[in-house]
């Protein structure tokens, strides 16, 4: 009888047998195949490198952040690499997930990664800064802004401003050039970076005594149209726009507040870098905008990076590619001053890394740097404003 | 004696399997992780496996038992990962030791969850079908854009709530004291979370999901559960309340999934609402349809080889998102095929056959 019953289930177990089998053979043979690959690349390569790891989402709505820091970072392995330290180089799609990018920095890790250069955004970048402290791996990242990434964390390194720092920079420049302006803010309340920034903006503009007149937000599922917020803008009398948005949505902002007829100065952050390329968008709409961002691609001084980068990838870059650059500048000097070499383990480099930062200077695309020993970065705050779609030191 | 009626029945012998096959799993992983076998790459994957299991485990017995088709399911989870969060978080002091707070955590994860699902559950459960699923869609979203507003914070004075509707609060408006800390930051999201989440954790939440999933469908509840989904009309006629059926499994997977998401959230630095949009939601279910409706062990193995897959598809590239979705189809075509079901089901009975000779003959 047993035997009888048994056979009656069998066709529905079958099935969802076939089911988990194949989903299990394709994934074994997956994982298989790729530590395969991994280990080939490593016994490949004959002279040892020191290996450079990098993240940011490479597909998605964020892919062009990611894509400028892997490529600055790329060039930059390329360019400081030398005979005496070899550097190799590879990079990782996170797709601006704080879960994927500890899945890639652990591929990276497995892959023999020695410092990390990212990752990219800020959540992620919180996200991965604790794993790399408890796997004690040096990290600097180019453009994660939110205090929390370095904080209470001794690995950790920032190639850029954190936001309270551009956003009290940001209020010191508007006091000191608009005193008399009405302000209006307009910032993402679902992303970090612009809620940090746009928040300590506040702080300082409240010390400041800047008129701050309208506090207008949006979130990303709702950046198609920002008529409703500009005429409030308006409505309250706003003559200055403070967005410490990206650059998606300030062309958004820009064209609406275009076909309101709403005339306004715009000022925006390092986020906003960028706004020249975007797809569709009618780049005389961004003439006169003010930007504080610490790089541009129309400054002499950087023409080299930004002809080698525009053969390399075919794009201007951006100050997301400067500051991936600028970072591995810094992480080959710092090696050089440690005096480690290419076959530095990595937890070696976590030894020696934090403390060699804080004695270098790097004379780099975004300015001259150096690091305090809690890891954030100095250097000079500097504003563009856009002329004839050049950018003009304001 | 008992034992041997047990394992005749053949329900119980499925269950048992299960159990089995879940255990040994973990110590084989164990054993290869004590041995560094195991990249780096899968054995970050570990706890977040384990939260996607249970929430497989939990969508299951909404979707395939209780034959109610819910969108909105990783709206639960975030209930369950935020409440855990502040639940580890303001407990920091008070229970120094991680994997009580971490219980603690999951409880309070799961109590909440429950909450939310019986409250939610009052309006959803009068419809059914496709309206349900639109209905479990947008409670998911609402979920998320309620927790986009809280911003939460915690010190010697207890917890500070904020609820943030017009988007200019922020963590400073707390007004917490000097040793205080702000967990969730509104669309920030949670971060500083300290990791307290461990494999060991995830392997017994994954065998107390399957003991109140395997243990409540064999039961006269679960029996009542899916007479009310194969036949609403005469499981009424028998005296059966649908509605009070259907709660039961609503909120009982709720409970699972926001315990599933207390692990979660533990289990990285870094938590924004977003994470648990309707894509996770629609994620969830493709675990659960590709391992079989109502069938346990199905969505315990989908859910591993579903989440290691993308990540073990990275050589690909730009290119793996795509090779993901072709495996997808590939998988629900094969398994939905008469002639490889017919193949396999015939090597299964040889295999059987075969395996009870050699258990008569020993």
């Amino acid at each position: 009888m047993s035997s009888l019953t048994g056979k009656s289930f069998n066709p529905v177990m079958n099935r969802r047998s076939v089911i988990a089998g194949v989903a299990g053979l394709g994934a074994c043979s997956l994982i298989s195949g790729c530590s395969d690959g991994g280990s080939g690349a490593d016994g490949g390569s004959g002279a040892p490198a020191f290996k450079i790891g990098s993240m940011g989402p490479l597909t998605g709505p964020a892919a062009s952040y990611g894509t400028s820091v892997t490529g600055g970072a790329e060039l930059g392995c390329k360019d400081f690499s030398t005979d005496e330290l070899p550097l190799a180089f590879k990079a990782e799609d996170d797709v601006a997930d704080g879960e994927k990018a500890v899945n890639a920095f652990n591929s990276l890790a497995d892959w023999g990664m020695q410092a990390l250069v990212g990752p990219t955004t800020t959540g992620c970048s919180l996200a991965v800064a604790q794993e790399a402290e408890n796997a004690h791996l040096f990290m600097l990242t180019p453009s994660a802004t939110a205090p929390d990434v370095t904080d209470g964390k001794t690995v950790v390194f920032r190639a850029c401003y954190s936001d309270p720092a551009i956003g009290a920079h940001s209020a010191e420049w508007l006091a000191e050039n608009f005193p008399n302006e009405k302000i209006a803010t307009f910032h993402n309340a679902g992303d970090t970076y612009s809620a940090g920034v746009h928040d300590a903006f506040l702080e300082k503009a409240e010390e400041l005594k800047l008129d701050i007149v309208d506090k207008e937000t949006f979130k990303d599922d709702s950046a198609t149209s920002f008529t409703n917020q500009l005429t409030k803008a308006k409505n309250a009398g706003a003559t200055l726009i403070y967005a410490p948005i990206y650059y998606t949505p300030a062309s958004v902002m820009l064209t609406n507040a275009s076909d309101m007829g709403y005339d306004v100065k715009v000022m925006g952050c390092d986020g906003m870098d960028g706004i020249l390329g975007v797809e569709g968008f009618d780049a005389a709409l961004a003439e006169g905008l003010y930007l504080m961002t610490p790089f541009s691609a129309d400054d002499p001084k950087n023409a080299d990076f930004v002809t080698a980068y525009k053969e390399a990838y075919g794009e201007t870059p951006d100050q997301f590619a400067a500051d991936a650059y600028d970072s591995v500048h810094a992480v080959a000097l710092a090696l050089a001053e440690a005096g480690l070499g290419a076959d530095a383990d990595p937890a070696e480099v976590a030894d020696a890394l934090p403390e060699a930062m804080t004695k270098i200077t790097v004379e780099g695309l975004t300015g001259t740097l150096t690091w305090n020993d809690k890891g954030e970065v100095e250097k000079e705050t500097t504003v563009y404003v856009i002329e004839g779609g050049k950018y003009v030191p304001a | 004696m008992s034992m041997m009626k047990c394992m005749q029945n053949t329900r119980a012998r499925r269950d048992l399997i299960t159990y089995a096959l879940v255990i040994a799993a973990f110590a084989v992983v164990c054993l290869l992780q004590a041995n560094r076998m195991i990249p780096r790459m899968i054995a970050g994957q570990l706890v977040p496996i384990c939260s996607y299991v249970v929430m497989a485990l939990s969508l299951n017995l909404v979707v395939g038992v209780a034959g109610d088709l819910s969108l909105g399911h990783a709206g639960f989870m975030s209930v369950g990962a935020y409440t855990g969060i502040v639940a580890a978080m303001s407990l920091t002091e008070v229970v120094p030791d991680d994997g009580l707070r971490l219980v603690i955590a999951v409880i309070v994860g799961a109590a909440s969850a429950a909450l939310a699902g019986f409250v939610i559950g009052i309006p959803v459960l009068r419809l059914s079908g496709d309206y349900l699923a639109i209905v479990t869609l947008a409670f998911g979203e609402i979920i998320k854009e309620i927790v986009t507003c809280l911003i939460v914070g915690v010190d010697e004075r207890g917890l500070h709530v904020l609820f943030n509707l017009t988007g200019s609060l922020s963590a400073g408006d707390l007004n917490l004291s000097e040793g205080g800390v702000a967990i969730i930051k509104g669309a920030q999201g949670a971060s500083g979370v300290e990791v307290i989440s461990t494999f060991v954790a995830g392997f017994l939440l994954v065998m107390v999901a399957l003991v109140v999933v395997l243990n409540l469908v064999r039961s006269r509840t679960g029996r009542a559960i899916m007479a009310v989904r194969d036949n609403r009309i005469a499981a009424e006629s028998v005296g059966i309340s649908t509605t009070k059926y259907r709660m039961i499994a609503f909120v009982v997977s709720a409970a699972l999934a926001g315990a599933a998401g207390a692990l979660f959230g533990n289990g990285f630095s870094q938590l924004s609402a977003t994470k648990f949009d309707f894509n996770t939601s629609i994620l969830i279910l493709v675990f659960v349809v590709l391992g079989g409706l109502g069938n346990m062990r199905g969505s315990i193995v989908a859910a591993v080889a579903l989440t290691i897959l993308p990540e073990a598809l990275r050589q690909f590239s730009d290119y793996r998102m795509l090779v993901y979705a072709v495996v997808l189809i590939l998988v629900m075509i094969v398994s939905n095929n008469d002639t490889v079901k017919g193949a396999v089901g015939r090597l299964k009975a040889r295999f059987v056959s075969h395996g009870k000779e050699v258990g008569t003959d020993a």
